[in-house]
């Protein structure tokens, strides 16, 4: 059993804005940001993000704890590293029509 | 995954939707067995706050204060379009889960409460929670062994929901029936928006 809050060396609380578990996760051009602070987990979640992909599709590729990749993914927003972008529908309520049949339409097929 | 059309250094990156399902319900209900039935079951574990009753565990060491513990989610994916990917979680139905409710709740599409008949009061904290948030949700009866003790409408008087509310009977094991309660699910979601839908 890994110690799961080792690797964010005892903080369990992400930095800045929350973000949504199906939010998408892009990592930027940016070189500049010193990585020495960074651990190796850090480094797995910025590997997985290569191309854009969802908080928890992260979590679960990496194999940590959704809490631990929250706090990994919010270190390398603030380093620059990654913009975490809200998904589109964020509530039923706002959710076009247009896309919930599509839904309905994929399901239909599979 | 990746999407079509993504551009690294560019303002215009594709976004994908992202549309997130709840699936609640009682332990051993077969939350497990149709979040499978119908995706591909991907491990995800989050953290559950520790409890007086609950200090049994140690595996936390280096946290700031001892307050948490892991337990494992049901986490399935489908894929419908390249941008277009359903999300399913399933959930403990217990209040003493309700932390990873609040945050898997937040912008959910709507809920699936899967119920056994025989132990329907196991999903009585589930509605509640769908109902106080405004979550739309349906009722799936997971039948058992083929046997069903009670019909659907005694089971709509039974649990005090609405006419309106879908319950609908399915099979957890079979991937036609989970996808049902899918259906089921969106179609209920068009409807209580307002929206009318061709069937």
């Amino acid at each position: 059993m890994v110690r799961p809050y080792a690797v964010t060396r005892g903080r369990t609380r992400p930095a800045g804005a929350p973000f949504d578990l199906v939010a998408t996760v892009i990592v930027t051009q940016a070189r500049t940001a010193d990585l020495g602070e960074l651990g190796p987990e850090h480094f797995s979640v910025l590997q997985l993000a290569q191309a854009p992909t969802t908080v928890v599709d992260i979590a679960s590729d990496v194999d940590l704890p959704l809490g631990v990749v929250r706090i990994l993914l919010a270190d390398l927003r603030e380093l620059g590293l990654v913009v975490i972008q809200a998904p589109i529908p964020v509530k039923a309520r706002q959710v076009d029509r247009e896309t919930l049949r599509e839904v309905l339409h994929g399901l239909r097929g599979l | 995954m990746a999407y079509a059309g993504y551009e690294a250094t560019g303002g215009a990156v594709r976004r994908h939707r992202a549309i997130k399902i709840l699936l609640a319900g009682g332990f051993g209900v077969g939350k497990t067995t149709l979040v499978g039935a119908v995706s591909e079951i991907r491990p995800l574990r989050t953290e559950e706050p520790l409890t007086e009753s609950g200090k049994y565990v140690d595996s936390t060491a280096g946290v700031e204060r001892k307050t948490t513990t892991t337990v494992a989610m049901d986490f399935g994916r489908i894929t419908l379009r390249d941008d277009l990917v359903l999300y399913l979680f399933g959930t403990p139905g217990q209040e003493r889960f309700w932390f990873m409710w609040d945050e898997l709740a937040l912008g959910a599409l709507g809920a699936v409460v899967l119920a056994d008949t025989r132990r329907l009061a196991d999903c009585f904290p589930a509605i509640d929670y769908f109902e106080r948030r405004d979550i739309p949700f349906i009722v799936a009866l997971n039948v058992f062994d083929g046997s069903r003790r009670y019909s659907v409408e005694d089971v709509r008087v039974a649990l005090d929901l609405d006419p309106s509310l879908p319950i609908v009977l399915c099979d957890a094991r079979s991937k036609e029936s989970a996808k049902e309660v899918l259906i089921t699910l969106i179609e209920h979601v068009l409807y209580v928006t307002d929206t009318p839908v061709a069937r």
